[in-house]
C-alpha cells in the first residue's frame, strides 16, 4: 500500500479582526492525499478552499493543526528549513498574468527556482543544464522554444498559464496545487489546460491539489474531492460517488446549479436561497442549516460531525442524502 | 407600431478601430433580430466581438477614429448615428444595460437607493417619495430581502448577489423593452447565479422585457435563453433557436465549443476534445472562414469568406451543410 504523500489533520485558520471579532477561515480540517492522486477542492468563493492550499503548502500560516509531507511533520518548521521542501511542492495560480514579471523574459522566469535553488548533490546548476532543462520543460508544457525570449505580454492566457505550469515543474515537484488555473481562461483555451494537467501527471507521475469552483472541470480531472463551505470540508470522497450521488444537500445543491449546455425541458430547479452567510458569523449548528431545504430544527444546535459512509466517503450532515448502513 | 416587427432589427453592423494608420475591423457584418419578450444570447469567446456589438447599440463607443456602419433599428429608430442627446432618452429609460461587475456600475458614494431614485427622476416626472416606493417595490421583485432597509445601504455593504440584483432594479426601473445584460453572472457563484438567471428568464413575464444576453457560458446560454447566436472572431458563425443549435450545431466551432465542455454528467472522456490554437486577432483574420486555421474539416472551399446559410432554422456561416456533410447531431445533446 502507498504512504501517504501529504496528511493534514486538524487545520484551523483564525483572522482577528477589528472590534475583537475572529474570522474563522478554516475549521478544523482534516485530509490526506495519496500519490498520483488529484484532489479537488470545490466550494463557492470564500469557503476557504484557496486559503486551505495556501496553508497546505505553508504559504500563509496556520492557527494551529499539523501537516504531514512526505513523512515529515511541516507545520513547524521555520521558512529556513522549509526551502529545500519548496522543490516538492509548487503552486500554479489562477491570474497568469500577475504571476509573471512583465519586465522578464520567460526563459528567465522558468530559470529562476533552477538558479535559486541547488541540485540533488546540493550543487549550483551550470548555465548548460540550465538550458538543457529550459529546452525539456517548454517541450512538456507544448511551447515553443522560440517563447524562453520574449516577455509575458506576448502571449495570451492560455500560453501564460503553460509558463506558469513550465516554472513549477521546473525543480521536478511531487506535489502541485493549483488553484483555479483555468476559470481565467476561454472554454476552447480551458480544456486544452486541463488536458496538459491530465498528460503531465501521467508523464511525470505528479499529484495535485486542484482547487476550482466549476464542478464540470474538478469532475473532468479529480480523483477524489472534496466539498468546502464557510471553511470547513462538508462532504469528501471518490469523485464519481460524491458528483453523481451527493450526500450533502449542500453538494446537490452546487449540481443542480450548474448551467449546463444542454437544453432540459421544464426546467424547474430547487435554486438555494440567498447568500453564503459571513465567515465572522458562522450560522450556529449546521453552517448550512440556514440555506438547507432538508433543514430540521436540531440542525441549527447541533453541529454534525463528519462521518464515514458505506462507500468510504465522509459527510457532515445530520440528514445525509444517501442512506445510512 | 406594428407589433410583428422585432423590437430590435441589427443589420450588418460592422465596428472598426482605428490603430496606428489602420482601420482593426472589430465586429464584421454582424445581422440578428431580437422580438418582444424574447431571450437572445450572444455568446463567443474573449475577443469574438459580443461586447462591442452591445456597446454599438447602446451609442456607447465614443473613440474618436470608430467607424460603426450598418443599422440597428430599435421600434424602427435607427441608433446607428444617433445623437447622443437622442440616446439619452432612450438609455434607461428604452433599454438599458447591466454589466458583469456590479460594484464598478454603481458610484460607491451614494446609497442604492439614491441611485435608483435618481435613475426614475431623471426619466419621469415623479415625486422623491415616489420614487422611493418604487424602487423599494423593484428590490422586493428582485428578490432582496428587507428592500426598506437595503435601500439605504451602500454598494460596499452589499454581497455580490445583492448588488447584481440592485442593478438589475436600476435597469428595470423605467420598465424598458430591452435589456441588454453583458456577463451578468460571470463574477457570481454558481448558487446565486442560478437565482440571478432564474431572475432574467422571469423578467418578459413580470416586466415584458426582451434581454439581449451576453455570454461566454454555453451552460448559461442553454438555461435562459431562446435564440442564440454564435460569434467567432467578430463574425456571426451561426444563429439559430437554442434548442435546434444544441441539438445539432450548424457550425464546425460551436460543435467543437460544445464538445470542449466538460460533461458534468455521464462518462467521463480521457481526454476533453479540445480546440488547437487560439482565435485570430483582428489583423490577422484570415479572408476566408475565420476558423478555418482551427476546424477539422477545413477544406478548399474554405478559403473563401462562407455567408450565412439557412440549415433547418439555423442559419450557420459553413459551406458543410450546403455541401450535404452536416454535422453530426450532439450525443449528449438529449438529456
Amino acid at each position: 500500500m502507498n504512504t501517504t504523500l501529504l496528511h493534514a489533520e486538524g487545520l484551523r485558520k483564525e483572522y482577528k479582526l477589528p472590534r475583537g471579532q475572529t474570522l474563522r477561515a478554516l475549521d478544523n480540517i482534516s485530509l490526506e492525499i495519496m500519490p498520483g492522486e488529484v484532489l479537488g477542492l470545490v466550494g463557492e468563493s470564500g469557503c476557504g478552499k484557496s486559503t486551505l492550499g495556501r496553508c497546505l503548502l505553508r504559504l500563509t500560516e496556520l492557527s494551529s493543526g499539523t501537516i504531514t509531507f512526505d513523512g515529515c511533520d511541516i507545520s513547524s518548521l521555520n521558512e529556513r528549513a522549509m526551502r529545500p521542501l519548496r522543490r516538492q511542492m509548487q503552486m500554479v495560480f489562477q491570474d497568469s498574468y500577475a504571476s509573471l514579471n512583465p519586465r522578464r523574459r520567460i526563459g528567465d522566469l522558468i530559470a529562476e527556482p533552477l538558479r535559486v535553488h541547488p541540485d540533488n548533490n546540493g550543487k549550483k546548476r551550470s548555465s548548460s543544464t540550465i538550458e538543457a532543462r529550459l529546452a525539456e520543460l517548454t517541450e512538456l508544457v507544448g511551447l515553443s522554444t522560440s517563447a524562453l525570449s520574449r516577455y509575458p505580454h506576448e502571449f495570451s492566457g492560455g500560453q501564460r498559464q503553460r509558463i506558469n505550469i513550465a516554472r513549477a515543474l521546473a525543480l521536478s515537484p511531487q506535489l502541485i496545487v493549483a488553484d483555479e488555473p483555468v476559470s481565467a481562461l476561454d472554454v476552447s483555451i480551458q480544456a486544452q489546460i486541463i488536458n496538459l494537467f491530465t498528460d503531465l501527471k501521467e508523464r511525470l507521475g505528479l499529484t495535485y491539489i486542484f482547487i476550482a469552483h466549476d464542478l464540470a472541470v474538478v469532475r473532468q480531472i479529480s480523483t477524489r474531492v472534496a466539498v468546502m463551505y464557510l471553511g470547513a470540508i462538508v462532504e469528501q470522497g471518490e469523485t464519481d460517488a460524491i458528483l453523481h450521488t451527493p450526500a450533502h444537500p449542500y453538494t446537490a445543491a452546487l449540481i443542480a446549479a450548474v448551467p449546463e449546455p444542454v437544453i432540459r425541458k421544464n426546467a424547474s430547479r430547487t435554486l438555494l436561497r440567498g447568500d453564503v452567510p459571513s465567515p465572522v458569523s458562522p450560522p450556529s449548528g449546521c453552517r448550512f442549516h440556514t440555506r438547507c431545504p432538508k433543514a430540521q430544527a436540531d440542525c441549527a444546535i447541533v453541529v454534525p460531525d463528519l462521518r464515514p459512509l458505506p462507500d468510504g466517503r465522509v459527510v457532515a450532515c445530520h440528514f445525509p442524502l444517501v442512506n445510512d448502513p | 407600431m406594428p407589433d410583428d416587427l422585432p423590437l430590435l432589427e441589427v443589420r450588418d453592423l460592422s465596428v472598426s478601430f482605428r490603430s496606428r494608420g489602420r482601420d482593426v475591423p472589430i465586429v464584421e457584418n454582424v445581422s440578428f433580430s431580437v422580438d418582444r419578450q424574447e431571450i437572445l444570447g450572444i455568446v463567443g469567446e474573449s475577443g469574438s466581438g459580443k461586447s462591442v456589438t452591445a456597446m454599438a447599440i447602446m451609442g456607447l463607443i465614443d473613440a474618436p477614429g470608430v467607424k460603426i456602419t450598418g443599422s440597428a433599428l430599435f421600434r424602427g429608430q435607427e441608433l446607428v448615428g444617433l445623437s447622443q442627446r437622442s440616446f439619452r432618452h432612450l438609455r434607461g429609460r428604452e433599454i438599458s444595460m447591466i454589466f458583469q461587475d456590479p460594484m464598478t456600475a454603481f458610484t460607491p458614494v451614494y446609497t442604492i437607493g439614491w441611485q435608483i431614485d435618481e435613475q426614475i427622476r431623471v426619466h419621469e416626472a415623479i415625486s422623491r417619495t415616489g420614487a422611493r416606493a418604487r424602487t423599494v417595490q423593484l428590490l422586493g421583485d428582485m428578490g432582496v430581502p428587507d428592500p426598506e432597509r437595503t435601500a439605504n445601504r451602500y454598494p460596499h455593504q452589499l454581497s455580490g448577489g445583492l448588488r447584481q440584483r440592485a442593478m438589475i432594479a436600476m435597469a428595470l426601473s423605467c420598465n424598458p423593452s430591452l435589456l441588454i445584460a453583458d456577463e451578468p453572472t460571470t463574477a457570481l457563484d454558481v448558487t446565486v447565479q442560478a437565482q440571478i438567471l432564474d431572475l432574467l428568464r422571469n423578467l418578459r413575464h413580470n416586466y415584458g422585457s426582451s434581454v439581449l444576453l451576453i455570454t461566454h457560458d454555453m451552460g448559461v446560454v442553454a438555461e435562459t435563453c431562446d435564440r442564440v447566436m454564435v460569434l467567432y472572431s467578430g463574425r456571426v458563425a451561426e444563429r439559430g433557436p437554442a434548442e435546434a443549435v444544441f441539438r445539432q450545431p450548424g457550425h464546425p466551432y460551436t460543435g467543437a465549443l460544445l464538445d470542449s465542455i466538460p460533461p458534468l454528467t455521464g462518462p467521463r472522456p480521457e481526454r476533453l476534445p479540445s480546440i488547437a490554437g487560439a482565435p485570430p486577432p483582428p489583423l490577422e483574420r484570415p479572408s476566408g472562414c475565420a476558423f478555418a486555421p482551427r476546424c477539422h474539416y477545413v477544406h478548399e472551399s474554405c478559403m473563401i469568406l462562407p455567408s450565412l446559410i439557412a440549415y433547418g432554422t439555423q442559419d450557420v456561416a459553413c459551406v458543410l451543410p450546403a455541401e450535404g456533410h452536416p454535422l453530426p447531431p450532439r450525443a449528449a445533446g438529449a438529456a
